[in-house]
């Protein structure tokens, strides 16, 4: 296979990461929005935690991101 | 960019083109378009600052809005660090606005004028690590300027058993070493992404406006460009919230280098 199609392919694979970063940053929100509901009093006093569960949670999806644009580059 | 080509480029806007040419011994120090843009952005922080900082006794709206920016640090700062957190605040702030207003003016729409593109100065990784730097830089001086080598005590968390000693201690370090890079990636990344999302789309607009056949402009350009606006201001929060994950892990960071662990 030529180097190109396999960078671009490649591209596209770690593409897949992004989407599964989405689902962690869904499931970082979705469960602060269940804990608050229940008890709405605790919720502001743990905005900090859940921006860093946000933050750790799409920084891995940014780098599958990152591969993805380096691949595409060195492709193109 | 549309016109020659039939393509666009979305990574163009990236480019950095050198506005008036410098050189030091050597060394190009070129005023570029990032440099110009980093003016603007000091420029737009002292105007909004120099707007609120009047001191008045009866707060005006401006006043409130500063006031309110300094305050939302100055609570991050002591929730997150306690009482010493006061003493880190101008430097939180400073890169706190500075990417919050980095972000948002590269959002600006200044591309309605000919000649003009908007630059963002924090999609670019050399500008995001030397911040990330400033940040890491702080909290090795402090703990070390603070504790001296028992700094490294914060290898080693409260009740670690000693069957662990060998483990614990270099996933510590490496996860102490990788803070510099995590910060400023997530930085660039979060910035080059939405901006290279915006002229894809920005670029399903254009040609489908131009496509030959003619139902392609309904079915096409107009959906994206309703999808441009809702992107638009998801984009507006993103950056917001960098700034604020930012600050926030900046603030944690310092606190170990103050407090330990």
């Amino acid at each position: 296979m030529e180097v190109n199609s396999a960078a671009m392919i490649g591209a596209g694979l770690a593409a897949i990461g992004a989407g599964m970063a989405a689902l962690g940053v869904g499931n970082v929100f979705g469960s602060f929005l269940q804990g608050a509901l229940r008890n709405p009093a605790a919720a502001d006093s743990q905005q900090g935690r859940l921006f860093i569960g946000f933050a750790a949670a799409e920084l891995l999806g940014l780098l599958s991101f990152l591969i993805a644009i380096l691949l595409y580059l060195k492709a193109a | 960019m549309a016109g020659e080509s039939g393509k666009i480029d979305p990574m163009h806007q990236f480019q950095i083109e050198p506005l008036a040419k410098l050189d030091l011994f050597g060394y190009d120090i070129s005023f570029t378009n990032s440099s110009l843009f980093m003016m603007v952005v000091l420029v737009a922080i002292w105007a909004f600052m120099a707007g609120g900082m009047k001191r008045e006794l009866v707060p005006g709206r401006w006043q409130m809005a500063v006031e309110g920016v300094t305050g939302f640090i100055n609570n991050l700062m002591s929730a997150n660090v306690g009482p010493e957190g006061k003493r880190y605040v101008p430097l939180v702030f400073s890169l706190f606005i500075f990417i919050l207003m980095a972000n948002f003016i590269g959002m600006m729409p200044f591309g309605i004028v000919p000649g003009v593109h908007p630059f963002t100065v924090t999609s670019h990784l050399t500008v995001t690590a030397v911040l990330a730097v400033l940040s890491f830089g702080t909290v090795l001086m402090v703990g070390f300027w603070r504790h001296g080598f028992h700094f490294f005590s914060l290898f080693v968390p409260h009740g670690t058993p000693w069957w662990l000693l060998w483990l614990i201690p270099p996933i510590e370090l490496f996860s102490f070493l990788i803070r510099p890079f995590s910060l400023a990636l997530r930085l660039f990344v979060a910035m080059t992404a939405g901006h290279v999302l915006m002229k894809v789309l920005a670029g399903f607009v254009i040609s489908g406006l131009n496509a030959e056949a003619m139902w392609v402009a309904p079915i096409v350009a107009i959906p994206s460009f309703m999808l441009m606006i809702a992107i638009t201001l998801l984009e507006l929060l993103v950056c917001a919230i960098q700034a604020y994950v930012f600050a926030l892990l900046t603030s944690l960071y310092i606190n170990d280098a103050v407090n330990l662990h």
